[in-house]
This record gives C-alpha cells, structure tokens and sequence, in this order.
C-alpha cells in the first residue's frame, strides 16, 4: 500500500534564502520582499518551479533572498531573460523584478517588447524615481526639478509613467501598489499571478536615502484617505475618510472629475464604476495626479488574451518541439540529391 | 569585336569541345533574379557530377533604381571535372543583362574570355546611365574579350507573346532565357529548374509556363544559332569525388542543420533567437520551419534581446543559440560576459561583414576574430572556432553545440557572408553514426551547491530550474568558489578568473592535434589560414607544390584555445605566412603566442582572395 505524504505547508519563512539582505535599513523593499514571501505559500507552487529573474540596480538584489531559482542578470535585460526561460520551459513560474532605471531607462525596449508579447511572466517594477545603487542620479520618472548629482539645476527632462507605458505598450494586465501597504500589495500579488500572460505591477517604493518621501504627499498616514483610490471592478470609484468622494466623466468632455457624494445633486449612482477591461479607462486613472486626483492604486486593467508561449504551442500543434521528434536524416535528404558511385558514375537519386 | 546574332538559323550540330573547368559569371539589375538564376545553374551543376562552388555578389540595396551600377547583382560559379576549391578567379563567362553589370564586372573577366551581353537593354539612357561614355560595343572597350550581343529582351518577349502578360511580366523571364542558353552551351538538362518553377509558381500556372517557355526558347537559340565569340557548346565532365549521396548545401543550410544534429546529439531542445542582420538573418529563416526538429525560432526586438533570451533558455535546459553580424555581436558583448560568468552554454554565430560599422553589409570580410577572442570587458575568455566552407559549417556547428554543452561555456563560431551565400555539394552524413554527446542535468541533491564542477573539464553542472532540492542563485557578481554565493574576496576572484581561464585553455587537450592539410609537416613555408580563405589557399598550395615548392597549408578550425602543438608545428617551418580578410587579426594572436616572425596577406575588398594572389605571394617569400 502506498503513503502519501501530504506536501508540507509552507510558510514565508521558506521563501526566504539564507543570505543577509543588504539593503538600506528602512529601504520600502523590505515591505514588498515580505508581502511576496507571505504570498507565495497560499498559492501552492512548489519551491523549484519559482525562478525570480532580475537586472541591476537595488531592487534587482531580490532574487538573492527568495529561496526559489534565480537568477540576478545584467542591467535591463530580465525580461529578455525571463522570455527566453519560458521559451525552454513554459511550465515554469517566472517572476521578474525590475526598476524605474532598469525597465524603463537602459531596459525600456525589453519591457515594451515582452509586455507587447504577453510572456507569461509577473513583472514588479520597484518605482522609486531614482537610481539608488549608483548613488541618487536622477532617473526616467524623476519629476521635473529633482536635485540629483547628475542633475545640480534640476531635471530637465519630463518623465515616464510607468504604468501609462505598460497600457502603451500594449499590457494585458497593469495593477500599482504601495510598498508600505502589505495586504494591498498581497492582493495585487495574487491577482498579478492568477492573470495568465504578462502581470505588470508598478509599486511606489521609497528610497529612504536618495529620495526619502519622495511619495509621502499620497503614502503618509494623515493623507492616504483623501490622496488614494483604490480600484476595484465592479465598485464605484469613491475615495476620502467617509468614502464620499467620487470620479466621473466631466459632462461634455474626455475628462475626470472629483465630485463630492451628497453636494450640488451628485448622488453615489452618479459615480463612475471602475470596469478594469476598459483600457480608456486604464489609461485615465494611471494618468490622475495630485493635487488635483487622487493616485489611482489597485488593478487598473485586467484584459487576458493569449499569451506567446501558449500561442507558440498552439501554432506548432500536436508536433509541438517538446522532444526532437522528426528524422534529421530525412530533411538533409530533402530536394535534388544525387549519388557519386564507386568509380565516380553519377546516378540521380 | 561583336558579332550580331540572327534569330533565326540552321541547326548546326557543332561538336562539343571538352574542357576541365569553367568560371561563369551572371550579372544583372537587382530585379532581374540573378541569385535565383545562380543557383538553378548551381542545382544542374551539381546533378551531372561536376564539383563546383558559388559566390553570390549582391548589393545591400533590395531594389536599387534600374540600370544603375550600384543596383548590380552578380552570380559566379566555378565548375569542373576536377576538384574546385572556390569560385574561380576570372570567369570565363559573363552573361550581362544589362550595361550596368557589364560596367561593374568587366574588369573581373579573364583576358581573352567571353560576354554575352543582352544588347536589348544598350539604350543610350542605360548605357549613360551605367556611365558609360560611348557604346562599348562599338567603340573598342570590349577589344580583349569575345563578345556576343544577343537581344535577350526582345527574344523572350517573342518567345511569350501567346501569354498574354505585360511587357514588364515578360522580361522578368529574360533571366530564364539566359539561363537556357548557359545550358544549352554546358548540355546541361533542364528538367530540375522546370520542376522547380513548376513547384514555385504552383498557385500561377501561367508565370509557371513563361518562365519555362523562356527558358526552353534560349536553349532552342543556342541549338540553333551558330553564335560567334567561342559561344559553342562546352562538355564538362564529372569531377571524382567520395562516393556517397551528395546535394548542393549553402554555408546558412549547413550551420541550421548542424546546430538542429547537435542539439539532437546533446538530447536538447534548441532555442535560437535573433534580430534581422544581413548576411546571418538566412540561418533563422532555414531555422524557422524546423519546429519538429525540437528548435523553437525567436525574433527578439534587439541583438541585446536575442543573445538574452538564449542565455535564458539555456538556464532553463535548452540549448541557447544567437547568431548575427559582427555589429551585433558588439551589442550582445554584455551578454555574453553574463553567461561567462554564470557559466552557461551558449553559442552565438558570427557571420562576419565588412566593416567597422555598418560597414558593407553584404561583403565579406574576416575582421571579427579579435571581437570574438577579445572583444569584452574583463578576463573573459570563450571557445572560437571557425567554417571554413559551406559544407564545413554543419561539422563546425555540432563542434560548437559540443563545447558549449562540454565546458558550459560560451562558443563563437565565426563564418562569413562569402560562406553562408557560397554553395558546393555536400556529402550528406548520415546522421544517426555521428558520435553522441548527450548532456547531463545535475540530481544529486546531497551537498548541493551552485559551484560544483566537473574535475576534468572544471564545468559548472548544469542545474535545471524545477528540479526539487537544487533551489539557487546565480548571476553576474562575482561569487564565491565553493558557496556560489556573492563575493567580494580578492583571493576568490583570483582564483575564479584563474577558473575561467583554465577551463577554456584546456580544451586544448579535447580538441584534434593541428595537421596540415597539404604538404610537408616541416619545411620552407607554411599558409596558415583560417576561415573562407580556405578554397583559394588550398588550390595556391597545391599549385605551387605541383611545380615543386616546398609549401604547406595549415588551417585553423579551432581559433581559441589554439591546438596544443600548434607553436611546435609553426616552429619546424622557415617561413609564415597568413593570409586573411583582414588587417592581421590572426597573425597577431600567432606572433604573440609563439613569437614567430609570422607575415601577412591581408585584403579587405569585400572579395574573396584569389588564388593568384596567395600563389604570388608564396613565391615572393620563396623566392627573396
């Protein structure tokens, strides 16, 4: 008679390497490196089948401390990596940590390209508009005026939005969280994994050294209520302390605006209600700013299609190239051969 | 002289006169479908017997404007009963469709040899346009060559009046006439090329029809004209080669198909990713229908994306293949230090261009040996090895899916846009006798670590992500020699670069002893080649001994680490000399390994040497 042993409940305390982590004290990473670790065990992969594949910067040293596969590579190329990875093994669970410099600066082309493809692969892109590891230069989504050793005069240049490029490039899946907000980011976690095609996940990091509070104008305590929405589809798109603020089409326009629940006739059905398979509406939300908006967090578009391994498979059909299967001998036999016989008579094959 | 051509005239049943060899050259516009031309002469060639190679010239202009020079498509094929090691020298044939590509090719014909010009196309615009100043025909610039004009144009239209197509549909089958007249001249069948236009044009039977009423009308020309210049039909016998089943294979065929057999002889799937270069972009389209052959083809968004998404596939198990022109290559160099460090398998094909920079795309040259032995940041060594033919580059592929596979390491393999366009026939191996080399994924769980290697050839295991128990971290940084993990120590990364270096110097001792391929193993002069140069030193060597000089010929597959006795082999010869397609790349590796007074040959016209120039060069140094 065969026993099984039921597999082992893992916890987060699996998940974490025996190597020393070496980020800045208060660095928000430690918030996203435990919110993933407390994630992991509920949704029942198996240790071996994760591989975290990263690129250079501070972020990029995540795959050191994850007791997974990994795989820490070169300055923006992950998704490169990570693509070719699913192409040799698509049942592999592959997950991508990236930056604001690695995905959108040296690394922008690769992250175009794979979130375009649809790779089945979860991307975390720490955003914390700065290059941290090479000592606080200005980075692509910099607000205009940052004071940087590269940039005495303030930055010039205007930034991208990480998660307006992700919906430009074509992203199935865009969602954005907050380092500090454990169950929030646990949620987005889940949502990104269970989502079959490439997850893109923008998460407000601080840097507590180079840019320290560079988000507390939403992140702060006393400001999150009326500085946050989180979205959720099917909810209404209402934010505040009392939940009595709302966003819906300004009459006349392509436009948001913020009402008040309750003042000049607006009632609750009044407010826009979030749908995430609506890229307009993506697009919309990743673009509200303060003061004026509050930052939109949460799954902002949630769209499945088919993803390119999936595709790939499909197209080789039940010849699939799971093992070398056809005859090699064959195909170099294929087309005008001839035969040179003993002595040099030609005969045609 | 030129001798006008009347359409229409006796048959004469002129002896065939018999000769060794021949060199014949197609030129045309761009449009004209000189390359497709070539190589139907090249698939006829092949199926009587003849040994031949081909050198397809082209520009890197798809349609350059007509009649323009710089529009010029050339096809040459050398073909003979003996044995032919490159494209010839000087042809002695060339069709020209048009003034353009009698402009461009001329100089290239041998003294005293013939042109076919189709004086259809000798307007004054064109031949101004092919600056030309006055009509070449009639003023004397033709006098060293015997020169028939035939209205090649103004024959295939009337050959196809009865199809009903556009003047301009007609006289794209005016290279298919030309090509019926050049068989008709060697009495070559031309049952393949129907077959084959019958295949192409399956879906528009009526294209299918011209082209072949094009082509048997030009053929029905040279049986029935009595054309001057020397024009009469020309036997060329079989050539004796190895008895076996052959085809025609071009140097992009072979690689596609060598690395598809070692991929199979390792036991891996095959990943290979690439960006569009020219000439290396005909090795993914040989590659991309072969999903059944287990490879599965990858167009990356960049050169950077391709050599990355290999590097993935092989951490992954399978075998990671890149491959592009020396251009790309310098953008994978990050790449491939990655996979240096992480010790990884990983073979990237260079087929080299003339350069620097976009260079010339389409022309060949052999500049990228220092790129490829050198060409990183840090002590960063690879295995090099380089094709030296079209039918070598299938050998040179599984030799590279060894290595890498072997050492998990990086392995360039370096051809060039001459060797991956050149065609010769090929002695199909039978795949299934070929050694296997099947690679292993490590499972011993217990004392697992990252580093754990091969005593032999100090190789890293190769650790499948999914495998339980194996779980780890590789990248980059430098890491410790026995943990595997992140290390700043200076002894450590002393001993790691030692590592790296030992590890690919010894697959000098995994690799033949260097022999010679013609000549004494000691003596006055040794040609030392590597590469393409191949064909035009091997027949300069074999000339220059038939006439009692003292020469050998050394050629290298393996560039590094170099064969172990290959210092003692250069010692035991007076003199050294290297010929390459390029400024001395090879020669400096030599000079200073050995410290031998090594001289070199060094041509970068985008052509390949000719044997006469090696010869030349030979009895210079023997001779001062």
């Amino acid at each position: 008679m065969n026993v099984t042993t039921p597999p082992k409940k893992l916890t987060d305390k699996d998940f974490a390497s025996d190597q020393e982590i070496r980020w800045c004290p208060g660095c928000g990473d430690y918030g996203v490196l435990k919110a993933l670790q407390r994630t992991l065990p509920e949704m029942g992969i198996p240790r071996e089948k994760l591989v975290f594949v990263s690129g250079i910067g501070c972020s990029s040293r995540f795959p050191y401390y994850m007791n997974t596969y990994g795989f820490h590579t070169i300055h923006g190329r992950a998704p490169a990596i990570a693509t070719g990875i699913k192409l040799a093994n698509r049942d592999l669970d592959v997950w991508v940590i990236s930056g604001d410099g690695d995905g959108l600066s040296i690394g922008g082309n690769h992250l175009l390209h794979v979130l375009r493809r649809n790779v089945d692969l979860n991307i975390l892109l720490f955003n914390n508009e700065i290059y941290g590891l090479t000592k606080g230069q200005a980075s692509p989504t910099s607000r205009p005026g940052t004071r940087s050793p590269s940039t005495p005069g303030g930055s010039i240049d205007y930034p991208v939005s990480a998660a307006r490029f992700a919906l430009g490039a074509g992203a199935h899946f865009v969602a954005r969280s907050v380092d500090t907000l454990q169950p929030h980011l646990m949620e987005m976690f889940r949502r990104a994994h269970a989502h079959r095609g490439t997850s893109f996940v923008e998460i407000f990091q601080n840097c507590l050294v180079y840019n320290d509070g560079v988000f507390a104008h939403f992140t702060d305590r006393e400001v999150a209520d009326e500085t946050q929405l989180r979205v959720r589809h099917g909810e209404p798109l209402l934010f505040g302390a009392a939940q009595d603020k709302g966003l819906r089409l300004k009459p006349g326009t392509l436009e948001l605006e913020v009402v008040k629940v309750g003042e000049g006739g607006v009632g609750k059905a009044d407010v826009m209600v979030h749908d995430e398979t609506s890229p307009v509406l993506a697009m919309m939300l990743a673009s509200l700013t303060p003061p004026a908006f509050p930052v939109a967090l949460g799954v902002l578009y949630c769209h499945p299609g088919a993803c390119y391994e999936d595709a790939l498979a499909a197209q080789a059909g039940p010849k699939a190239a799971d093992g070398p299967k056809a005859n090699l001998n064959a195909l170099l036999r294929r087309g005008a051969t001839w035969t040179v016989q003993e002595g040099g008579r030609i005969a045609d094959a | 002289m030129v001798s006008a051509i009347a359409a229409k005239a006796e048959v004469i049943a002129a002896p065939r006169r018999e000769v060794e060899s021949v060199v014949v050259r197609f030129a045309g516009d761009s449009g004209d479908g000189i390359q497709l031309t070539g190589s139907q002469f090249t698939m006829s060639t092949a199926l009587v017997g003849n040994d031949l190679a081909t050198f397809p010239d082209f520009p890197a202009e798809i349609r350059a404007p007509v009649g323009t020079t710089f529009g010029v498509s050339a096809f040459q094929i050398n073909f003979g009963a003996r044995r032919i090691m490159t494209p010839g020298d000087a042809p002695d044939l060339l069709i020209a469709l048009n003034p353009a590509a009698l402009k461009v090719n001329l100089d290239t014909v041998k003294p005293g040899g013939s042109v076919i010009i189709d004086t259809g196309t000798c307007t004054a615009r064109n031949l101004r346009k092919a600056g030309f100043e006055g009509n070449p025909l009639e003023d004397g610039t033709l006098a060293p060559f015997k020169v028939t004009g035939i209205d090649i144009s103004r024959h295939t239209e009337e050959a196809l009046t009865s199809f009903g197509l556009s003047q301009k549909d007609m006289l794209r089958c005016k290279n298919m006439w030309a090509l019926g007249l050049v068989y008709w001249m060697y009495g070559r069948s031309r049952q393949a090329t129907i077959d084959w236009l019958n295949r192409k044009f399956a879906k528009r039977p009526e294209i299918a029809g011209a082209n072949i009423a094009a082509l048997n009308a030009g053929h029905a020309f040279g049986e029935t004209a009595e054309m001057g210049g020397g024009l009469s039909g020309f036997t060329v016998g079989p050539a004796t080669l190895d008895p076996g089943l052959y085809r025609t294979v071009s140097g992009s065929e072979a690689l596609a198909w060598g690395l598809v057999a070692g991929a199979q002889l390792a036991g891996l799937k095959m990943v290979f990713s690439s960006y569009p270069i020219t000439p290396a972009s005909s090795i993914l389209h040989a590659l991309a229908p072969l999903r059944e052959y287990g490879v599965t083809t990858f167009q990356a968004e960049d050169e950077i994306a391709a050599v990355c998404s290999a590097i993935g596939a092989s951490y992954a198990g399978a075998l990671g293949v890149t491959s592009s022109s020396g251009p790309g290559i310098a953008l994978k160099t990050e790449a491939i230090g990655l996979a240096i460090g992480t010790e990884l398998p990983l073979v990237v094909i260079d087929s080299q261009r003339a350069g620097p920079s976009t260079g010339m795309p389409t022309k060949t040259e052999q500049s990228d040996l220092h790129q490829a032995v050198f060409g990183r940041n840090a002590d960063s060594p690879v295995a090099v090895i380089a094709a030296r033919s079209p039918s070598d580059c299938f050998e040179v592929a599984i030799e590279a899916v060894r290595l890498a596979t072997k050492y998990m390491t990086p392995v360039i393999l370096l051809t060039d846009g001459f060797v991956a366009n050149a065609a010769e026939p090929w002695r199909i191996p039978d795949v299934d006798t070929l050694p296997r080399m099947a690679v292993s994924f490590a499972t011993e769980t217990e004392d697992f670590r990252p580093t754990r290697r091969d005593p032999v050839t100090q190789a890293r295991e190769w650790v499948l992500p999914g495998t339980p128990g194996m779980e780890h971290r590789i990248g980059g940084l430098e890491r410790d020699f026995d943990t595997g993990n992140i290390s700043y120590d200076p002894a450590n990364h002393q001993k790691m670069t030692n590592l790296r270096i030992g590890k690919i110097a010894g697959i000098a001792r995994d690799i033949p002893a260097q022999g010679v391929e013609a000549g004494n193993p000691r003596g006055r002069l040794a040609v030392v080649g590597w590469g393409s140069t191949y064909g035009p030193i091997s027949r300069a060597v074999d000339n220059l001994r038939e006439v009692g000089l003292d020469v050998s010929h050394i050629h290298l597959r393996h560039i590094w680490p170099l064969p172990a006795n290959l210092g003692d082999l250069l010692a035991g010869f007076e003199h050294v000399l290297v010929p390459e397609m390029n400024a001395g790349q090879l020669i400096t590796l030599l000079r200073s390994r050995y410290l031998i007074d090594a001289e070199g040959l060094n041509k970068v016209s985008g052509q390949p040497f000719k044997i006469s120039e090696i010869e030349a060069t030979v009895r210079a140094r023997l001779e001062a």
